[in-house]
This record gives C-alpha cells, sequence and structure tokens, in this order.
C-alpha cells in the first residue's frame, strides 16, 4: 500500500488547494455524523492514513445498493475511490471481466492479506450454491474465500445484513445474511432496501479515517451515529402524532395538512434509520415527507412483517410461521428438498395477495 | 392557511405550506449560538454547529436567518464547488454553506469565530504561491531580457 499517494498528495497534485481540502474535511466530518470540531482529527486521519484495498462482492441481489452508492453526493463514490480507498474489485463498477476481474480480486488478496476491507451486497443462497455464481464461483465460497484475509466486512443493504428480501418467506434459495455464515471477523451492518447513499459512503469513510474501533454499533450491528434513533423520533410529523392528529387516508384532510401517517401503517416508530434528517436524493425528502409510511426496511424480517398498510399496532399475519412449520414438517416426512420447493413455491402463489390502488387507501 | 394562499396552485401553493414546516429545532439552535458567542468574548474558544445534524424544516430555516439576519461581509470561495461564508447581522456568527460542482448543497454550518478559518490563507497554498510567484518572475524576466 506503500505507493498509493495519500489524498492531500492527490489533491494537490490535481490544483486543489489546501482550502478546498479543508471543504472536503468538513463536509466529510458532517456526512459522518461526527461532531464539526472534530474536522481537524480527519483532516489528519486523511493525511496520514494510506488508501486501504476494498474487495466489493455482490451476491444475491438488485444491485439497488451499488445503483444507490453511485448517487452519494457527500462523499461521492468518485471521491472514495479515487481520495479515500483503492476499490480493487467490484464487478458492476470495474471495467475488467471475467478471469482478469477474478485475478484483480486474488491479486488484491495476496497485496493486502489481513488488511483489506470487505464490502458485501446482497444475501448468500445456501439452499443450493448454484442458485447464484460469479465467474462460476458460488457466493458462499467466494465469500469465504475472500473474509479470510479481510480485516473487517462491511454488510451493505438488508440483503447482506439479514437476508433482506430473498429471504423473504417462503426464502426459495435458502438466503442468509453475511454474519450468519462469518462468524470470525468484525461485521459492520449498514441496512437499508437500499441503505441512503451518504450513510453507505459515510461508514466507509469513518472506517477508513478513524478505524473499526471509533463506530459504535447497536445489537444488530449497526453504527449507532446513523441507527441509533427511531425515525419516529426524528420525524417532522411528530408533533401531529403527539397531539393525537393522523391521516385516516391517502387523500383525506389530515394527508393534505401533513399529519402523521401512523394509522397508514408507517413503520418510524420501530425503524432505526437517519431517513428524517439526513434525508434522500441529496437531501430533498423522505418517504414520510412524500406522504408515505416507511416500509421499515432497514430493520430484519422486514417484509414478513405484516402489512405494509396495517398500523403497528395490529398483529402481523401468521403466514412466516406457518410456511417455518410445513418446511419443518416436510423435512421430518423424508419429503425431498425439490418437492418442498414446489411446495413453497405453491403455497406462496396461494398466500399471494394482490393489493390495488383502493385497497392502499382504504384497507386501514 | 391565509386567504391569500387560496389564489394560489401546484408548485407555488406547495411551497407556501412547506413555508410553514417547523420542527421548533430553531430556538435551541439560536439559544446554543448564544451561548457560543458567550464563549468566545468570554474565553475565545469558538463554535461550530452542524445544521446538516438537526431536523430543519423551511420554518427553522426562515426564523434563523429572521432572527441572525444579514451582515457586513459575504464571500464566495470557487473550490470544489462554490461556497457561501456570511457573518450575519450577529458580529461573530457567520453562516457557511458548501456547495457542490452541480450546486447541490454538501454541508450547511454556524460558524461563532472572530474569522472562519476557511477564510484565512492556508500556509500550504501560500508555500504553493511563492513557488508559483518564483516561476512567473522567471518566466517574465526571460521574456524581457
Amino acid at each position: 500500500m506503500a505507493d498509493k499517494p495519500l489524498l492531500p498528495d492527490l489533491m494537490k497534485a490535481h490544483g486543489i488547494s489546501r482550502r478546498g481540502f479543508l471543504k472536503y474535511c468538513a463536509t466529510l466530518t458532517s456526512a459522518m455524523a461526527l461532531p464539526p470540531m472534530l474536522a481537524p482529527k480527519v483532516a489528519h486521519a486523511l493525511e496520514t492514513t494510506a488508501r486501504p484495498s476494498v474487495i466489493w462482492l455482490s451476491f444475491q441481489e438488485c444491485t439497488g445498493c451499488t445503483e444507490a452508492i453511485t448517487r452519494s453526493h457527500a462523499p461521492t463514490i468518485e471521491d472514495l475511490i479515487f481520495n479515500v480507498i483503492s476499490l480493487d474489485y467490484h464487478h458492476t463498477l470495474q471495467a475488467a471481466s471475467g478471469d482478469a476481474a477474478e485475478h484483480a480480486r486474488e491479486q488484491a488478496m495476496k497485496d493486502n492479506w489481513g488488511n483489506y476491507l470487505v464490502v458485501v451486497d446482497g444475501s448468500i443462497p445456501i439452499g443450493n450454491p448454484g442458485y447464484s455464481t460469479i465467474a462460476g464461483i458460488s457466493n458462499l465460497d467466494m465469500l469465504k474465500e475472500t473474509a479470510e484475509g479481510a480485516a473487517a466486512i462491511v454488510a451493505v443493504g438488508t440483503c447482506a445484513a439479514y437476508g433482506g428480501i430473498p429471504h423473504a418467506d417462503p426464502n426459495p434459495t435458502g438466503a442468509v445474511s453475511v454474519s450468519d455464515i462469518i462468524t470470525d471477523k468484525p461485521i459492520i451492518n449498514v441496512p437499508g432496501c437500499p441503505p441512503i447513499p451518504i450513510v453507505m459512503t459515510s461508514v466507509l469513510a469513518q472506517f477508513l479515517t478513524f478505524g473499526l474501533e471509533s463506530i459504535e454499533v447497536d445489537k444488530l450491528g449497526r453504527p449507532k451515529a446513523f441507527f441509533g434513533e427511531t425515525i419516529h423520533d426524528r420525524c417532522y410529523r411528530r408533533p401531529f402524532y403527539d397531539k393525537g392528529l393522523f391521516a385516516e387516508g391517502f387523500d383525506d384532510e389530515g394527508a393534505r395538512e401533513g399529519w402523521c401517517l401512523y394509522k397508514l401503517g408507517c413503520k418510524g416508530p420501530t425503524t432505526r434509520s437517519v431517513c428524517a434528517t439526513v434525508k434522500w436524493n441529496n437531501g430533498t425528502s423522505f418517504p414520510i415527507q412524500a406522504g408515505h409510511g416507511c416500509l421499515g426496511c432497514t430493520e430484519p424480517d422486514f417484509w414478513d412483517n405484516g402489512g405494509f398498510y396495517k398500523p403497528l399496532s395490529v398483529p402481523a399475519g401468521e403466514y412466516r410461521k406457518l410456511g417455518l412449520a410445513a418446511v419443518a414438517g416436510g423435512a421430518a416426512l423424508g419429503v425431498a428438498g425439490g418437492a418442498v420447493g414446489r411446495a413453497n413455491k405453491a403455497r406462496a402463489a396461494r398466500a399471494h395477495e394482490t393489493v390495488d390502488a383502493h385497497d392502499l387507501e382504504k384497507k386501514t | 392557511m391565509s386567504t391569500n394562499s387560496d389564489n394560489l396552485h401546484g408548485r407555488e401553493a406547495v411551497d407556501l405550506l412547506k413555508s410553514h414546516i417547523s420542527t421548533g429545532n430553531a430556538r435551541p439552535v439560536l439559544q446554543e449560538i448564544h451561548a457560543a458567542l458567550e464563549a468566545l468574548l468570554a474565553t475565545g474558544t469558538t463554535s461550530t454547529i452542524d445544521l446538516g445534524a438537526i431536523p430543519f424544516g423551511p420554518g427553522d430555516e426562515r426564523l434563523l436567518d429572521e432572527v441572525l439576519g444579514k451582515g457586513e461581509l459575504s464571500a464566495t470561495l470557487d473550490v470544489l464547488g462554490t461556497s457561501h461564508v456570511e457573518e450575519t447581522g450577529i458580529p461573530g456568527v457567520w453562516r457557511i454553506d458548501h456547495f457542490d460542482q452541480n450546486g447541490e448543497t454538501l454541508s450547511r454550518f454556524v460558524e461563532v469565530t472572530f474569522l472562519p478559518e476557511i477564510l484565512k490563507t492556508q500556509r500550504a497554498d501560500a508555500e504553493a504561491g511563492l513557488a508559483r510567484l518564483a516561476i512567473r518572475l522567471e518566466e517574465h524576466d526571460s521574456r524581457t531580457h
């Protein structure tokens, strides 16, 4: 890593003044949710720390997390790639493909053994390793092989953190999270479907500038700086909740007045994220501001946690438990895996609920 | 809503509605600024408040602007996009807003200080300037001799 220039040197080479560096550090400190007075320490870390190697593994995912991180505006993914990290492998973003790409990963691992950072998006199917492969290597094998020499792993997106949508009932691929497989490495979970772009880049930047020990995580492995409070805690509609003023439909007077969306199924009270303060699309808005309740996408099993339009006080449906019981029963009877899979698929089709716009408005 | 708003439609009506959204956070921030200014005068301690770390609606922004007001000094930096540095109507209290090359807001701060650091010429830049000046003088001399 000694041959990789430090950020101030890179900026100087590109004609960017020290003022530009100060501006970058102030913005990065703000994005990392650190107190502004720590900006000089951020600057010092960037001045003295070599850019570490990062290997990004995309498994069973929709590429939404990568799509989102490329929209991060402060710091941008370009900032990270060119200034803070050395992104040595990311099969969606890199130009190389096939053997050349895999050689890049192997070379980065060899050159930085024990020191590189692995970022994972997507869940890992263990029902049949062939469900998701890269260059003929199953996700399970690639994760185990790459994690072995890693300093730490960052699981971005709810799929990598908790299994996400692939893990949703009936979980046809046997999708699991990174922490279900890797148990001997530090893992930071940055959930969300997708996570807020600058939360992803900021966690990476904090890890790279201040180290793993600087990131305090909750019991679900999420950085407290971004997942310490519920969306409800910081929601601008919270005063309406406190006064008992709720929208009852998406087009009633309460909705037009911007009242609380709790009765329309908002999961803000049980969902930890900074959506209400950091917001989306360069700080423009977030779902609740756009008039729709929070889906709770930073929490485990959000897809199976009852209906999106059912208030939190309404008990969640029983279909997830029923599904698990059926799988267990099938295994006990010695039913072949394929048959279980077909049964799961049939049950999922039967349980599938069609929701139209009328339902969305009146179902509560 | 006032009677005037009844004549508004579309985007204008939405903007008016949004301008009333307030989290109630502007008042505590102003109190924090008051305490920071006292500390600056008493001990010389400078403070920075990150406005991006606090839920702030358009109504809060309006209250902050109304109370602090406009000051005597305003500067625009052209570095990695633009940055606006303005002293408010309360001397010693500055607003610093950073934007990227596309004009998108990167970060927003209130600084309570006698002079924001980013306005000062940085030593590294002055050193680069010294080298640049020497080269330019050499070039000038070679052309004139």
